[in-house]
């Protein structure tokens, strides 16, 4: 995309300037390169250099998948630039590729004109076979239309790290520092908070830190000097931001973050139970760290031992949460239909990545969102929220703490790998100026029914030690003072009132509106969770060129937000965009009989905005001209 | 506690019973109510949390907080409970269906993680409240509707399970044993999981079951109590006893044939002991009443807390601060 949008180039001491409004670099290489901590690191001196950005995260199952395969590969792609950057780039600008794999993985889609810089020491017979190149890529016109610089990186890595006295193997780890100094040098960018951060991380293995400090001076002393003449320098202006204080966010961290507030502001303490999956236990990770501040983290045998402690913790007065990806949402179920007929509050985070059953784990997609609304047997409605990115993440993590806290409802929040893994820059918050919303548990005695329902028909909860209020809960059906109830009627009224609590949610919610556009619009664009970048960048160029397009992003997918069916009834079109086979798409057509189409895709990796572009200019072409 | 002490009919719910007529769970459930009016406990700080089965109903009956969740994951449910609020005295009731089917997993990770709680399987060989069919302690060749031809698998020991998983805590008694309520209160006393296996008559699908070794005429020879600092002796005429076999075991020996001063005498904080004793089926004699009672390590949860309380003392505490610690840049206005 930044290609297409290429403002010039220019050049200066005989050597290339390209500037661009917005930049996308990759990093590829084996899984065991660092490529991910190049891209991290990279994304730390992009956000300190003050750009906009948007990450992506894309690596293999596998921890140390065999080496230059290309199944091993991983790879970190960063989009950034001199505006809110709302996806994570179409294609990249600058690929980096520490091996025959890596290109090959990432040869599909690149740009004429993109720069790939070639770790050309790894170029052997070997790897090229293990990548399924029959004749060297560089040689044999494969990549003609691409400014291709091939570097020894592992040889010159080798020989600018041999005074540390590591071993060849150890000094070859240095890799990934060597290539991020000479991307640092085409993007014109300080080496300090980055050696800054070395200091910090390899404080008690000074010969390392000492090799990927050398690897890193090394390339972009590379870069510097003349020695590489084609190699680009690039211009790239800032992002006007809203004065503050900014941290870079990933969605794990947001989450993790958003549940503490939560928690605080109920006044509770926060019980985060889970079981090891990927992509979610990154939460765990995070709130494992955060034990000073009222949280409880515990690692489960079992993602419904997870579930069951989690509605124990709430049962006894924490707000209980647990943490999951779509295989360990299905085990949950039913503990989840538990909280619902038990009436207690219970936050359950679904990482979704791509299935079904282990279908690919460590890939995005979208496709548990009718297992969250109905997934479970019996009529067990619960609230569900999407987060749309990682601030946004931050926001409906600790929405779900009040939204189940205050109605005594579990609620299901669904993230993704994609915005779990993604960092962007956020705003801190000034928290203390926020209002708190405490719990109240029910401790008078006199007249207590465990069932009997307030104006919003929730019950009260009662924790276990207030004097006078013994009672019993449970999974069987109840009448109003808790006795177990066969009543045909009973259970007509109880599962009418768990129903109708859910929805009355809605009240506590925004009304629908709009991100982009104006109700009556030909074509509406509607999605929810973590395709909210490319859509509301498609969005915006179709805007920009007059089409009457409009977005319109769901974050509470039930209860639906009030005013949905009218706002979505004003549109000609409706065009919905989702990553799995036609899930919120179904949910709209049966509530509200409107004739919406999709566009779908289950490729495991977020949308590229040209695709969301022609899906919208195929419908705009149709019918609003 | 200041509060007067409590009868025991006053843990008694207003609930009406639904268990079958003469049904081994009544007795059970009046020992409970003796142990807890013998502990002094609080009602209202008192929680019974249990799964599915007819032994899951227990906490309906119960005038204490009670929590009836869903099959097998009572331990789990608990868990959550006692960690989130230590003060409570949790109790856990399930049968072997709950404990050791469908939740074995829990019970061995509770176990395993020593919560200060008392776990109560209520072992009748069947599944009762769906109608019969063989469980994971019914004894091969057990014939039901769901294996007419006689089952061929072999049964799973509860107090074996807790052993294996770490107990520190075993206890084995009968529904209608005199000293049950005794056992419950040992149970409530020790610091971690205590586990108790009650063997309880189911008097519609497999009544009968355990009168071979708790039949009022059989008993004494049928079973061992071991006691403290005694041999491990047995039998009507209390003319046999246990001893440790070179190669691993127990072995019954009569007492005329052996010095006395050669045989073992039972410590209860001897968990090979207690491995052995969980281990004996008839012909052996079957080990009742406590046979590992090893109060020497930190519950779970008191462990957790001291480590929270490091932490707290040493990070931030404020998510605010701690938002701000690491790379953050300011966009001046």
């Amino acid at each position: 995309m930044a290609v297409a949008e290429e403002s010039g180039r220019t050049r200066e001491a005989g050597r290339e300037v390209r500037e661009l409004e917005t930049a996308v670099v990759r990093f590829a290489g084996d899984s065991g390169d660092g490529i991910q901590l190049s891209g991290r690191l990279f994304t730390l001196s992009t956000a300190l250099a003050g750009h906009g950005l948007e990450t992506f995260p894309d690596f293999p199952a596998e921890i140390r998948a065999p080496a230059g395969t290309t199944y091993g590969v991983s790879a970190y792609q960063i989009h950034f630039g001199g505006r809110r950057v709302r996806t994570v780039g179409d294609r990249p600008d600058v690929l980096v590729a520490l091996n025959p794999a890596a290109l090959r993985v990432h040869l599909e889609g690149l740009a004429p004109g993109t720069v790939v810089i070639l770790d050309s020491g790894s170029f052997t017979e070997r790897n090229l076979r293990k990548a399924g190149f029959a004749r060297d890529p560089r040689t044999d016109g494969t990549l003609a239309s691409f400014r291709v610089i091939g570097i020894d990186i592992s040889d010159l890595t080798k020989r600018a790290t041999a005074h540390t006295g590591l071993g060849v193997r150890e000094c070859l780890r240095a890799k990934n520092f060597f290539a991020l100094g000479l991307v640092f040098w085409m993007f014109d960018r300080d080496l300090a908070p980055v050696e800054a951060w070395a200091r910090a991380r390899f404080r008690d293995r000074p010969a390392v830190l000492e090799a990927n400090l050398a690897a890193l001076r090394a390339g972009h002393a590379l870069a510097e000097t003349t020695e590489i003449p084609q190699l680009p320098s690039f211009r790239v202006p800032r992002a006007r931001f809203r004065p503050g204080l900014y941290r870079a966010l990933t969605g794990h961290e947001a989450i993790a973050f958003g549940l503490v507030d939560g928690a605080r502001r109920a006044g509770l303490p926060l019980f985060y139970a889970s079981y090891p999956i990927t992509p979610a236990s990154p939460v765990l990770h995070q709130l494992a760290r955060m034990r000073g501040l009222g949280v409880t983290t515990f690692q489960a045998e079992d993602e419904i031992a997870a579930v069951s402690a989690a509605i124990g913790a709430s049962y006894a007065g924490a707000i209980g949460v647990t943490g999951t990806s779509g295989p360990g949402l299905d085990l949950k179920q039913e503990a989840i239909g538990l909280a619902v007929m038990a009436e207690l509050p219970l936050v359950v985070v679904d990482m979704q990545r791509a299935g079904p059953s282990t279908g690919m784990p460590t890939k995005t997609e979208q496709s548990d969102l009718l297992a969250a609304l109905w997934g479970r047997h019996g009529d067990a409605p619960v609230v569900v929220l999407a987060a749309s990115g990682p601030a946004d993440a931050f926001e409906r993590a600790r929405e779900a703490v009040r939204l189940a806290v205050h109605h005594m409802v579990p609620v299901i929040l669904l993230a993704d790998a994609f915005v779990a893994n993604a960092a962007e820059p956020w705003r801190i918050p000034d928290l203390a100026r926020e209002p708190d919303w405490p719990v109240r548990f029910r401790t008078e005695n006199g007249d207590f029914r465990p069932y009997a329902r307030d104006d919003r028909m929730v019950r009260p909860w009662v924790v276990p030690g207030t004097p006078g209020l013994a009672h019993r809960i449970g999974g069987l059906e109840k009448d109003e003072f808790g006795r177990v109830s066969y009543d045909p009627d009973n259970h007509e009224r109880m599962g009418r009132a768990r129903w109708k609590k859910v929805l009355r949610v809605a009240e506590d919610l925004p009304p629908a509106e709009l991100e982009q556009g104006e109700p009556g619009d030909c074509v509406c664009v509607v999605g929810w969770g973590g395709t909210w970048g490319p859509i509301s960048r498609a969005v915006t160029t179709r805007r920009r060129r007059g089409e009457r397009v409009a977005h319109l992003h769901l974050r509470h997918l039930w209860p639906l937000p009030r005013g949905l069916g009218e706002l979505l009834r004003s549109f000609d079109h409706l065009l919905v965009v989702e990553m799995n086979r036609g899930q919120l798409v179904r949910l709209l057509r049966g509530e509200y009989l409107v004739d919406a189409r999709s566009h779908l895709a289950t490729r495991g990796r977020p949308f590229a905005v040209d695709e969301i572009e022609r899906a919208i200019d195929a419908m705009v072409e149709e019918h609003c001209r | 506690m200041t509060a007067p002490r409590l009868h025991p009919r006053d843990y008694r719910s207003d609930q009406e019973v639904r268990w079958c007529p003469g049904c081994g769970d009544y007795a059970i459930l009046r020992a409970v109510e003796k142990a807890l009016a013998a502990v002094g406990a609080d009602p209202d700080r008192t929680v019974f949390v249990s799964g599915i089965g007819c032994a899951a109903r227990f906490p309906y009956y119960l005038a204490t907080y009670g929590f009836h969740g869903i099959h097998g994951r009572a331990p789990a449910i608990a868990t959550g409970v006692k960690i989130a609020r230590p003060e409570l005295d949790v109790w856990v009731v399930g049968g072997d269906g709950d404990m050791l089917s469908i939740g074995t997993n829990h019970l061995i990770h509770a176990v395993r993680r020593d919560l200060d709680m008392v776990i109560l399987i209520l072992d009748n060989e069947v599944y009762g409240l769906t109608k019969g069919q063989i469980s994971p302690t019914s004894p091969v060749g057990t014939r039901t509707p769901s294996t007419p031809l006689g089952s061929v698998e072999r049964p799973l020991s509860a107090l074996r399970v807790a052993l294996a998983a770490g107990a520190r805590f075993v206890a084995r008694a009968a529904d209608t044993d005199r000293d049950l309520p005794d056992i419950l209160v040992r149970a409530h006393e020790h610091p971690g999981t205590a586990v108790v296996e009650i063997l309880q008559n189911c008097v519609v699908y497999n009544d009968g079951a355990f009168a071979h070794v708790t039949g009022r005429e059989v008993a004494a020879e049928a079973q061992v109590r071991p006691v403290p600092g005694e041999p491990l002796v047995f039998g009507a005429a209390r003319d046999k006893a246990l001893r440790v076999r070179p190669e691993g075991g127990l072995k019954m020996v009569r007492l005329e044939e052996v010095d006395p001063a050669d045989l073992p005498r039972f410590d209860p904080t001897e968990r090979e002991l207690a491995v052995m004793l969980a281990a004996l089926e008839p012909p052996m004699p079957v080990a009742m009443g406590v046979l590992l009672e090893d109060p020497a390590a930190e519950p779970y949860e008191r462990a957790l807390r001291r480590r929270e309380e490091e932490a707290a003392a040493a990070g931030p505490t404020d998510l605010g601060e701690l938002l701000r610690t690491g790379p953050v840049w300011v966009v001046p206005g």
